[in-house]
């Protein structure tokens, strides 16, 4: 047989009455018509193979092979005889290799009449991605009216966009990291961060500013607790409080730092007054003990603060002047919490009371021993 | 301008005059950044300055500049996309020339806001062709592409670049097929090579 006649009967859509006959199809023209189509004969056997078909199993000669056992049937899945497969004439089937790479093929069946046997014709479907790599296909390996090389062409097309898009995003987030960097906002409360903290030091350590400031460092009380006790959205929320709380309670020159977590540094500008600096600190540690809600339930959280005096200084320093003011932070947190110890240069460090009385902190080493 | 082109040209004059050279087209257009970014859209202007810049600094005719431009997208390693891509308009150099209709459409295909030239092929007895485009006298890109092709294909042309009318408004490349194997072309497969 060279060739084969369509009847005309595929999907048996065409009504009662016989058929007229079809043209008859040599095999070239079927190779160029379909390149995967195979067409199997009465007996079950493929009489003939398209060549992109032939081209998935190079070196396996399929003409004469029994189609049941070159194929695995996926759908329809009682497949088990040829006549199984006649019975679904112009019906869409699904198939696999049974030997090597298990690419699954796509088509639709069509029966001859005739004793004929029936036509598969095949498509790669998804797998033709792989499959034109694994078997070296070429555009002439798909029909011209074949949108497979343009669907091959979009598909690298896309994935070399998605790569540049990629280095786009990369180094966009490589500027938002550097700009993140040289910014000088906290970006949970919005307070000035350490950067913008040093920056501001570094300039009124210059000795023509002749500044006489406060510094205060501040740590939350309790406030772990209210992270593991009630998550870190609640921890975050009271954050913000704090931070409102200590803009509301400083005057606009004064500069208001998260200098990490739960600490935080107040400089008082152009005030050096011990009696000032502790009604503010005072009335800052009263505030943040107020309960702050979150979702309907009270955080509770206090602060200890450590002050230094610019005054305590002949040439500014501002790394030491930070250590004194930790050093007097500590001194309020083992004094109980919830209290202002400043530094004064002759005294050392004196706990403030909330009525401003004044007593001295009692060395206790080693953090104090090398008090000045 | 779509970033890809400035991008494009941004590569060539690196890849091909030094890191250097870049920085002083860059300083010559006047230049914010010295980096285009391919998925981004700039100003037709700034293309020109760029092009200008980098014609007057490597004394190089304008045209001469494009169509180096072109040659490069096509044959340099780092743009083995393109090549790929170019590739799928067909199995032939003719066929390809074919495609080349389909340009427009297909960088559209790819990237919606891409304006590559609309392309019009006249196919005169076979061995000779016009192709007429339009690309605001970018045209001599698409030469230096085609040259590149040739080879890719191992055809034997002969291609001249015409423009006429205000700012090149009508361009034209004139091919002359001389021999369609010439040289063994490079290989293509749709399935890419993994590495």
């Amino acid at each position: 047989m060279t060739g084969v006649a369509a009847n005309g009967t595929a999907g048996g859509a065409t009504g009662a009455g016989p058929a007229p006959p079809g043209p008859l199809l040599p095999k070239g023209a079927l190779d160029l018509l379909m390149p995967l189509h195979v067409w199997v004969g009465a007996s079950g056997h493929i009489e003939h193979c398209g060549p992109t078909l032939r081209k998935l199993r190079p070196g396996q000669i399929l003409t004469g092979a029994r189609l049941l056992e070159v194929f695995e049937w996926r759908r329809p899945n009682t497949v088990r005889v040829l006549a199984d497969l006649l019975a679904h004439d112009g019906e869409k089937v699904q198939l696999a290799f049974r030997d090597g790479p298990r690419d699954t093929l796509r088509g639709i069946v069509v029966a001859l009449g005739d004793g004929q046997g029936a036509i598969l014709n095949l498509s790669l479907g998804i797998s033709v991605v792989e499959a034109v790599g694994r078997y070296g296909l070429t555009g002439t390996d798909f029909a011209p009216f074949d949108p497979t090389v343009e669907m091959l062409y979009l598909i690298e097309a896309q994935s070399a966009i998605l790569a540049e898009s990629r280095k786009l995003n990369k180094r966009l987030e490589g500027a938002r990291i550097a700009a993140e960097k040289q910014a000088f906002t906290d970006t949970l409360t919005g307070l000035r961060n350490r950067r913008a903290m040093d920056h501001a030091l570094e300039r009124l350590a210059d000795p023509h500013m002749s500044e006489r400031f406060g510094l205060m460092h501040l740590d939350l009380d309790y406030f772990k607790e209210v992270n593991d006790t009630l998550g870190h959205a609640a921890g975050d929320h009271v954050l913000r409080q704090v931070a409102r709380i200590l803009l509301a309670e400083t005057r606009r020159d004064d500069m208001v730092v998260r200098a990490g977590g739960d600490e935080f540094v107040l400089i008082c500008r152009n005030c050096d007054d011990v009696a000032v600096l502790n009604r503010i600190a005072q009335r800052i540690i009263e505030r943040l003990e107020e309960p702050i809600l979150f979702e309907g339930r009270p955080c509770r959280v206090s602060a200890s603060i450590g002050t230094t005096l610019s005054s305590n200084y002949a040439a500014q320093d501002a790394s030491q002047m930070l250590s004194d003011a930790d050093r007097a932070l500590y001194a309020s947190k083992d004094g109980g919490r919830a209290r202002h110890t400043v530094f004064i240069r002759d005294a050392g460090l004196v706990e403030l009371a909330r009525d401003a009385g004044v007593r001295p902190v009692p060395p206790s080493p080693p953090r104090d021993a090398a008090a000045h | 301008m779509h970033g890809l082109i400035n991008r494009s040209i941004q590569c060539f004059v690196r890849d091909t005059y030094g890191a250097d050279r870049w920085a002083e087209v860059c300083a010559r257009a006047k230049l914010e950044s010295q980096d285009f970014e391919a998925l981004l859209t700039y100003d037709d202007a700034l293309t020109d300055a760029v092009i200008r810049a980098a014609s007057e600094l490597l004394e190089k005719e304008r045209v001469l500049f494009l169509e180096d431009l072109g040659h490069y997208l096509v044959t340099h390693p780092e743009s083995d996309a393109l090549r790929r891509l170019l590739r799928f308009g067909g199995e032939t150099f003719v066929d390809f020339l074919h495609s080349l209709e389909e340009l427009h459409d297909r960088g559209r295909l790819a990237l919606p806001d891409l304006d590559l030239p609309r392309i019009e092929m006249r196919e005169h007895g076979g061995s000779s062709f016009t192709l007429g485009l339009c690309w605001g006298d970018l045209g001599p890109v698409v030469l230096g592409v085609l040259r590149a092709m040739a080879d890719e294909y191992g055809a034997l042309v002969l291609m001249e670049y015409h423009a006429s009318g205000a700012h090149a408004r009508d361009e034209a490349i004139t091919i002359e097929l001389l021999e369609t194997t010439h040289a063994e072309g490079r290989s293509f497969a749709l399935g890419r090579v993994r590495r």
